[in-house]
């Protein structure tokens, strides 16, 4: 298996004027390529801030992390990663297809590229159709598609995801995970998902972080035994119910120290 | 259609108050008047009647009221005076005769524009420039929002004057002070509207590894431009109040505050009515104008318009 993401001994400490605030605590880390990892945990616990220095958007105080072997700005120069921020933050004056095309006219990509590249991501989210809408017209969950859409157009090979349905409805963010599982399977990419929904973690990962806060550190890792093939009632199977136990279990232990 | 009522009633209650005004403050001039062409006035010496209020004197005297509306230099014209004078100084003289309200329109129009250009483009330079340059963000918005609290009315001739002296007059002076009202707003909306993007939008952007330059075209600009249209209605406003606060304090022998000087000095007051009403109509026809160029630039954007 090769390495996707690795981090040794990271630590992040960010000055407030309440005084320092520890945001990572010797956090290590190996992310295998094409592995859905969850990073799981309480308000504060640091799963943002920690797929932020795997984008470059934080810099770690100690430790070092690599992206596909590379340094955080050097993969983004690569154009290792696409990101999916908590909000769909589509430009209101820009189409679907506009809006999807934003990161290949900055990459420089040619216009049939871009033709052909935004036809097959909207393809891939299942927005056929949508391109010439405007995001205003599109529902939350379109909207949120949309950006992911936005996220894979460049053909990075990570995609970083910031609690991306966490605005969303239950019975949207069902159908969403269900697709984003088809659409990882289809890409073989290698997925950082924050959430802090447990049945979401274990539905969408093969392997749980569970981080605790005060400081932000790892305390458990999980490696998920489902099968790669996971239709939605695999909630309700004793695998499912046991890994989500070990979940909570985890996230308390976390709680009760700090 | 349905916003169209409410206005109605406002502007009938507006006039109605201006008729009924017009009664008590043109009645000392009334009575003077209707005494000299021989016609009984209670009391019967002017000195008595300045003893009066408007409507005392008005109580005294009720035959005399339908010539409250009709006296040549009334003290308060009436609206039917006004509208006369507008029609007549609009539509049937020549618009390059001295006594066209359209000559003189075009004369403060003119410096307004132009005033308006100047103060439009250098204050989204500034804008930018604070936005992009923290010395600029500490150091000119303190000065610019200085300079708006200087009296224009006192700095105008000052303005005029100095440009006089170095050979420079006519509609430049003028268009250096509509500039000077109108950069502001247009400062203020612009910043706003290029720091409008949050953390989340740049640090997208960030993640594509997308340079400067394509921040400001790609994602400020077109973010800014609600702001901008927002700031563009009030500063076309202050720069034809600009222009007209120009033409005052120096004698111009052109243009809307010219003719409301004129009015003013030489006792004509349907002269300085006429042209105030005309100033208030053109500040409202150029907002207008940009609101329409506002609603068609954000729906052709696909954006509602705010």
């Amino acid at each position: 298996m090769k390495t996707a993401i690795s981090a040794t001994g990271l630590n992040l400490t960010f000055q407030t004027n309440d005084g320092p605030v520890h945001a990572l605590k010797d956090v290590n880390l190996d992310i295998a390529k094409g592995d859905f990892v969850s990073f799981i945990g309480p308000s504060g616990c640091g799963k943002t801030t920690f797929l932020r220095c795997i984008a470059g958007l934080e810099t770690p105080t100690a430790g070092e992390i690599t992206v596909n072997g590379m340094t955080p700005d050097q993969a983004r120069r690569a154009r290792a990663y696409g990101y999916v921020f908590q909000a769909a933050g589509l430009y209101p004056w820009r189409t679907i297809g506009g809006n999807i095309r934003l990161p290949l006219e900055i990459m420089g990509f040619s216009e049939t590229e871009k033709k052909e590249r935004v036809g097959q991501v909207l393809e891939l989210v299942d927005l056929v159709g949508f391109e010439k809408k405007y995001p205003w017209q599109l529902s939350g969950g379109m909207q949120q598609r949309a950006s992911i859409a936005r996220a894979l157009a460049f053909d990075a090979d990570i995609l970083l995801m910031d609690e991306p349905f966490g605005a969303l409805d239950e019975i949207v963010r069902d159908h969403l995970n269900e697709q984003l599982l088809d659409l990882w399977a289809r890409t073989k990419k290698t997925i950082g998902f924050v959430t802090h929904s447990i049945p979401e973690a274990v539905y969408l990962s093969t392997k749980i972080v569970v981080m605790s806060p005060r400081p932000g550190r790892i305390t458990d890792v999980i490696d998920s035994p489902l099968p790669k093939e996971r239709p939605l009632d695999i909630r309700d199977t004793p695998e499912f119910i046991e890994i989500a136990h070990r979940v909570r279990d985890g996230l308390r232990a976390g709680h009760v120290d700090a | 259609m349905k916003s169209v009522l409410p206005i109605v009633t406002v502007v009938a209650a507006i006039l109605g108050f201006w008729v009924l005004a017009v009664i008590p403050m043109n009645m000392h001039l009334t009575a003077d008047q209707a005494q000299r062409d021989g016609l009984v006035v209670m009391p019967e010496t002017p000195a008595e009647r300045q003893a009066y209020s408007g409507l005392g004197l008005t109580l005294q005297n009720t035959s005399l009221i339908s010539r409250t509306y009709t006296l040549e230099r009334p003290r308060l014209p009436s609206p039917h005076q006004v509208g006369a004078e507008m029609w007549e100084t609009v539509f049937e003289r020549r618009v390059t005769s001295r006594r066209s309200l359209v000559y003189h329109g075009w004369v403060t129009l003119s410096a307004t524009l132009v005033g308006f250009a100047i103060g439009t483009g250098l204050g989204i330079l500034l804008a930018v420039g604070i936005v992009y340059n923290k010395a600029m963000d500490m150091s000119v918005m303190p000065w610019a929002i200085a300079s708006q609290t200087i009296p224009i009315l006192a700095l105008a001739p000052m303005i005029i004057v100095m440009l006089g002296s170095i050979g420079i007059q006519g509609l430049f002076p003028k268009a250096v002070i509509s500039a000077y009202l109108s950069f502001f707003p247009v400062v203020v909306g612009m910043v706003k509207g290029l720091r409008s993007p949050d953390a989340m939008q740049t640090d997208l952007l960030h993640t594509y590894n997308a340079s400067p330059a394509q921040g400001f075209w790609k994602l400020r600009l077109p973010a800014s431009v609600p702001y901008l249209f927002a700031s563009l209605k009030i500063g076309i406003s202050a720069s034809l109040v600009g222009a007209i606060v120009a033409e005052l304090p120096t004698g111009a022998r052109a243009g809307f505050g010219a003719r409301m000087l004129v009015g003013d000095q030489y006792g004509q007051p349907l002269v300085t009515w006429a042209a105030l009403f005309a100033a208030a109509i053109t500040a409202a026809a150029l907002v207008g104008f940009f609101s329409l160029i506002e609603r068609l630039t954000l729906r052709r954007m696909g954006m509602h318009a705010a």
